[in-house]
């Protein structure tokens, strides 16, 4: 997918006008698991609604797989069937009376016969961790984690190409943050769909994706590997963001003259790197000692 | 496509208008739509026309914005004026058989019509230039003495500034529903009338469910701050009249003398 001098402008010509999109230039290849972050109002969740054609661009264009779905004839339908974005809210979506039938709304609008319908609809559930007994429980009564799940599965339903998800951990606690993440991961390997994953927290994302995009006031601030983009933390801070907590602690580790690498991300990463600069560090026990 | 609704949106901007006293505009708007009823001739409606384009120039809100909360009137529009060219007798234009079009009904045609345009623009130049809540304050205030009859004045003013508070969440809301069912491949735009109806489903369960949830929220929040009704409560901004506010009722009595006299003497 191809996303070409994109420009959006919210309510033109009235008291609220306001450029949310400028002149955003990304290519996003199969396979990729990326992160899109930014602070509230930096756009990103403009722009995933772009890339399956729910909103229009005000100028520019957007490729997929070698068309421009601004073009006159183009399916969005069949786009937004590719390019499945869950939202933040599952109760934006869940309105049957049994899960199963929820998940099923999207192949069913897809067109698909009645068993094959519920073949996807199993396998998404399957996916997605809902259990056999839960399919005839009414999405209202299930808890926030299973929702999203449910909701996940509304979409990954339809078998898209790319899977966006805005804000798939928020008003989760940490159990069910990391739950939903993992699965997320979980469905990247073993699908090998292409993932973006919308955040404001660069600790959530840091430890999943192999891609960040930064977005700060509707443009790409950085488009980086996330170590590459970590580094520029500094600059994180001043638009709102912030670097995951193990880079300030290497950083300010390595200020105080312990020889540390800083290029870490998780936790994980962070102790080895700390316990690798303790065991090379030319006096070890000096620099130990001083932090 | 939702966002378009005008009824009952506030449009900001620096204006004489903007500042006066909610309770200013609720009488002024009032009284201009009794005097659009007290003439019936040319005069007259020069001088609502030329009453009304200085309104507007005043409240530097886009002249688009007004005509948007138009569209809503447009079949009654079409009505009021096909009956009054057709019903009301005089002497014969054209002669259709059945019906008859005359001299007198077409002109009531266009005054009706006219009056109705005035009207709508009238009411909408207050409510886009006054804020929900200080709408809902002023109501409150003008319709006061009622409470002496018992009228539940004040939880009828709150009612109101509820329910208009809640419009733009729940279109804005809507809207992502839309958007949620329309990343499932949902339809609202095609189909006949019952398979639209039956795609309004995914749309209308979650708003609903959303919509009482936010309503008890409310009361919750409500209760937690003690609130018994109108009884005793006191505001943070009481209502106040400024010299622009007695300059205001000032040329409006002297636009309703002038109706009042246009209608006696011509």
């Amino acid at each position: 997918m191809k996303i070409e001098h994109l420009n959006y402008i919210y309510a033109e010509n009235t008291a609220y006008q306001m450029q949310a999109l400028k002149d955003i230039n990304l290519t996003i290849e199969d396979g990729e698991f990326i992160g899109l972050i930014g602070h509230t109002g930096s756009g990103k969740s403009t722009l995933t609604q772009h890339l399956n054609g729910l909103l229009r661009a005000t100028d520019g264009r957007i490729l997929f797989n070698g068309e421009n779905i601004y073009e006159k004839d183009y399916d969005m339908r069949k786009l937004r069937a590719k390019v499945g974005l869950v939202f933040q809210y599952p109760e934006h979506q869940l309105f049957e009376v049994d899960v199963l039938s929820d998940v099923c709304f999207g192949p069913k609008n897809q067109g698909l016969s009645g068993e094959e319908t519920a073949a996807r609809a199993k396998e998404a559930l399957r996916l997605t961790g809902i259990s056999e007994d839960l399919y005839h429980w009414s999405p209202f009564d299930l808890s926030g984690g299973q929702k999203r799940r449910v909701a996940i599965a509304g979409v990954l339903a339809m078998e898209p190409e790319i899977l966006i998800l805005d804000e798939p951990t928020a008003g989760l606690d940490p159990r069910g943050r990391d739950e939903i993440l993992g699965l997320i991961a979980k469905l990247h390997e073993e699908k090998h769909i292409t993932v973006i994953l919308v955040s404001h927290s660069m600790e959530d994302v840091a430890r999943y994706v192999e891609r960040i995009i930064v977005m700060n006031r509707g443009e790409v601030l950085f488009d980086d590997a996330p170590k590459a983009v970590f580094a520029h933390y500094q600059k994180l801070e001043q638009v709102g963001l912030a670097a995951p907590q193990v880079t300030y602690v290497v950083n300010r580790l390595k200020e105080r003259g312990l020889p540390v690498r800083t290029d870490v991300t998780t936790v994980e990463e962070a102790r080895d790197a700390i316990l690798e600069a303790l065991r090379q560090g030319k006096s070890p026990d000096k620099a130990g000692g001083s932090v | 496509m939702i966002r378009d609704i005008t009824l009952g949106q506030y449009y900001p901007a620096d204006s004489v208008l903007h500042k006066l006293d909610p309770r200013t505009k609720l009488i002024g708007t009032v009284a201009f739509i009794v005097s659009l009823f007290l003439f019936k001739n040319w005069p007259g409606y020069a001088a609502a026309t030329a009453f009304l384009a200085a309104v507007i120039v005043l409240s530097r809100v886009p002249f688009r914005y007004m005509i948007k909360g138009l569209k809503a009137i447009i079949i009654l529009l079409l009505i009021t004026v096909i009956f009054n060219m057709f019903i009301v007798p005089g002497e014969v234009l054209w002669d259709f058989g059945l019906v008859k079009v005359t001299r007198e009904g077409l002109s009531q045609a266009g005054f009706m019509a006219v009056r109705l345009i005035y009207l709508i623009i009238g009411s909408s130049i207050m409510t886009l230039t006054t804020t929900p809540n200080d709408l809902t304050d002023g109501l409150e205030r003008v319709l006061g003495p009622l409470k002496l009859l018992r009228v539940p004045v004040h939880e009828i003013a709150m009612m109101m500034s509820i329910a208009l508070r809640f419009i733009p969440i729940l279109l804005e809301e809507t809207d992502k529903i839309m958007k949620a069912q329309m990343a499932r491949g949902a339809d609202f735009e095609n189909g006949n009338l019952i398979q639209r109806a039956r795609n309004m489903v995914p749309l209308l369960v979650p708003l609903f469910i959303s919509a009482f949830r936010r309503a008890s929220d409310l009361a919750m929040a409500m209760e937690a701050r003690c609130y018994r009704g109108g009884e005793g409560r006191t505001k943070m901004k009481p209502l106040l009249y400024e010299k622009r506010d007695y300059l205001a009722y000032a040329l409006l009595i002297g636009y309703l003398v002038l109706v009042w006299l246009i209608a006696r003497h011509f």
